[in-house]
């Protein structure tokens, strides 16, 4: 028998997150699948592309209702890159799906030239990114991909933190003329966001407002960015919490009004600390002039500590907890 | 147009990319010249596109893999009226959208290209959208098949290839696609994926045209990393396989013009000269990127002008 998962939350985030009323969605993996052939079967244009990962993308039912609208090219990420992309050239509306890791190192030649340079409209999708995959070690880690990304131009990066992030970032790739890439990872998400909250690629959401401290996150760490803040309310700091679901474009806007309104300023990522959300924020800021405390919450540069998933992001910080103690130190 | 109108058009083409390669200062002069001659049965006898039906979507589909001998497709782009060729003079200048590798700013040209490498898995990707377009009901019908039975003789006088396009051989697929490939280019593992997916899914609208002039950058393939047997390699991947003159139009029409087997994708080992139709060029590798002098290119017209004058008194 194997071990059960580690939890991504201690008890008293737990009681925090309950506190906060919010609840467990499913995986943003299980929600892109289910958006994706909800679209498809709508508009038979749309193709995905898979690397023998049907099964861990989660389209296994899209390929059995939409047999003609799927391509697997087994496990050979170039090709899978080159074939989304010429699909995209003849009008299909690709979705090449494939592990993050994989996706954006073995095929990044690809990405730049096919996709971005070529400038189709060709949606790539990297699956248990960051570090969901967990102590199979760092083979399987992205923790380069918002860098490599963000350093070629025309693409669109988009890091969704919940359900409804990722349900709304797939209908936008869907509808987008231009390159586009999502990531997310595979493990279950609470649900953040109020009904009537309105998602626009490239506007920052800000999911609770403050002046003391400001956490800009992205993705999947939102979560625990939000109940830092639930924490710190409680020792009377009100606390500013932005979802950064767009990576590129950057809502340059949202990121110099928290470094102007607030005292301090905490980047949070999956990610490799180098190239990623925080030091786009600490650009942004530094070239307006705003100097505030400032730390970015990712993963160093050193080799990934072995563990779950879970375990990674307490080790460095990611968790309700983690984010407190750093906040609180800035606030010093 | 006949075999020996292309061979007339083929001398200027030669003429225009040497010139264009000299006054962008830079260039592939070698591969482009041993391309030429593909290029030129591809745009005037093969392909259905023209600068008006370049935006039709069951157009035949053509991506230079190797990217490096846009030289060549530049001629032969200018010469089909894609663009007027005095655009050709601002090559590889500053702010000239006409850069040293395919890009889609210019009329005519489906991808960019320039990594190598690339030009098989992205032609997949279109020879499935033409397949799926023409069997979901979704999409743009099928195209007529008219000269499935045609010799290539027939071929290159039939109305279709007077007007530059003959129709796809394959019944179930909107278009056809093709790409050039080189030599050296083969090393890339990215080929062999795509040999595999290409017959995997039985692309029979797909024709990889393989420039093999058997040198690269550093010299003879075979001694940078030998590649051969290339027609067995290919056959075990699952493709059809034919080997051709690369310089001789009819068996290239032929070749082009329907698949090498049934339900197989098609790759063409075309056997060319690099440097073809320059004496001094021909068969040496450092002409792989070697820019003429004014002095080379002096003797390389005047080459190409006795080749024309020998060509126009055998008419």
């Amino acid at each position: 028998m194997s071990a059960p998962a580690p939890s991504m939350f201690t008890p008293a985030a737990k009681a925090m997150a309950e506190k906060l009323g919010l609840k467990m969605g499913r995986a943003n993996l299980d929600e892109f699948a289910a958006t994706l052939e909800e679209l498809a079967k709508a508009n038979p244009n749309i193709v995905a592309v898979t690397s023998d990962s049907r099964g861990s993308g989660k389209l296994a039912p899209f390929g059995k209702n939409l047999p003609k609208q799927i391509v697997e090219v087994g496990i050979a990420e170039q090709n899978l890159v080159g074939i989304t992309a010429g699909l995209a050239a003849c009008g299909k509306k690709s979705f090449g799906v494939s592990p993050g890791c994989f996706l954006t190192a073995r095929s990044l030649e690809q990405i730049k030239n096919d996709v971005c340079y070529s400038d189709v409209p060709a949606v790539l999708i990297g699956i248990s990114s960051g570090t969901s995959y967990g102590a199979l070690g760092t083979t399987h880690h992205s923790l380069h991909d918002l860098a490599v990304l963000r350093a070629i131009n025309n693409i669109s990066i988009i890091v969704p933190a919940d359900n409804f992030e990722t349900r709304e970032a797939i209908r936008f790739a869907a509808s987008a003329k231009k390159p586009v890439f999502v990531r997310f990872g595979k493990a279950a998400m609470f649900n953040l966001h109020k009904p009537e909250t309105k998602f626009e690629a490239g506007k920052a959401i800000t999911l609770h407002g403050g002046d003391d401290v400001a956490f800009i996150a992205t993705g999947e760490t939102v979560v625990h960015a939000l109940l830092a803040a639930g924490q710190l309310a409680e020792c009377g700091l009100n606390c500013r919490v932005i979802s950064m679901h767009s990576i590129k474009p950057l809502d340059t806007e949202a990121i110099l009004k928290a470094g102007s309104e607030c005292r301090a300023v905490v980047t949070v990522e999956e990610h490799m600390v180098h190239g990623g959300l925080g030091e786009a924020c600490a650009s942004v800021l530094m070239q307006a002039g705003v100097n505030k405390p400032f730390r970015i919450v990712g993963i160093p540069d050193e080799e990934t500590v072995p563990g779950a998933q879970a375990d990674i992001f307490r080790h460095y910080g990611i968790s309700m907890e983690g984010l407190s103690e750093t906040a609180l130190k800035l606030l010093k | 147009m006949t075999d020996h109108e292309l061979q007339l058009k083929a001398v200027a083409l030669r003429r225009a990319m040497l010139k264009l390669i000299v006054g962008a200062g830079a260039g592939h002069t070698g591969g482009g010249l041993s391309c030429m001659d593909i290029l030129n049965v591809l745009y005037n006898r093969v392909l259905n596109v023209s600068p008006q039906t370049f935006t039709n979507p069951t157009r035949d589909r053509y991506v230079q893999s190797k990217g490096h001998c846009v030289e060549a497709l530049y001629a032969v782009l200018a010469d089909r009226g894609f663009f007027p060729a005095s655009d050709l003079d601002t090559v590889c200048h500053y702010q000239s959208h006409y850069v040293g590798h395919p890009t889609r700013h210019i009329p005519g040209i489906e991808m960019n290209t320039g990594a190598l490498g690339h030009g098989l898995p992205i032609c997949i990707g279109m020879a499935l959208a033409a397949k799926m377009d023409a069997t979901s009901g979704t999409g743009v019908p099928p195209v007529e098949c008219d000269n499935r039975t045609e010799s290539a003789a027939q071929i290159s006088k039939s109305p279709q290839a007077q007007t530059g396009g003959t129709r796809c051989p394959t019944t179930d697929a909107a278009y056809r696609v093709f790409t050039l490939l080189g030599d050296g280019e083969l090393a890339e593992g990215s080929n062999w994926e795509a040999g595999l997916a290409a017959a995997h899914y039985k692309l029979d609208n797909l024709f990889a045209i393989l420039d093999h002039n058997t040198l690269q950058i550093t010299g003879h393939t075979r001694d940078v990393m030998s590649n051969e047997p290339l027609d067995e390699k290919w056959r075990a991947f699952g493709w059809g396989v034919k080997t051709v003159n690369g310089h001789d139009y009819a068996a290239l029409t032929e070749a082009l013009s329907k698949p090498a087997e049934p339900g197989k994708p098609t790759f063409i080992i075309a056997n060319t000269v690099k440097g073809k139709g320059v004496s001094f060029m021909e068969n040496v590798a450092k002409w792989h990127h070697g820019v003429p002098s004014e002095a080379e290119l002096k003797q390389a017209l005047a080459e190409l002008d006795a080749a024309e004058k020998i060509l126009k008194t055998t008419a």
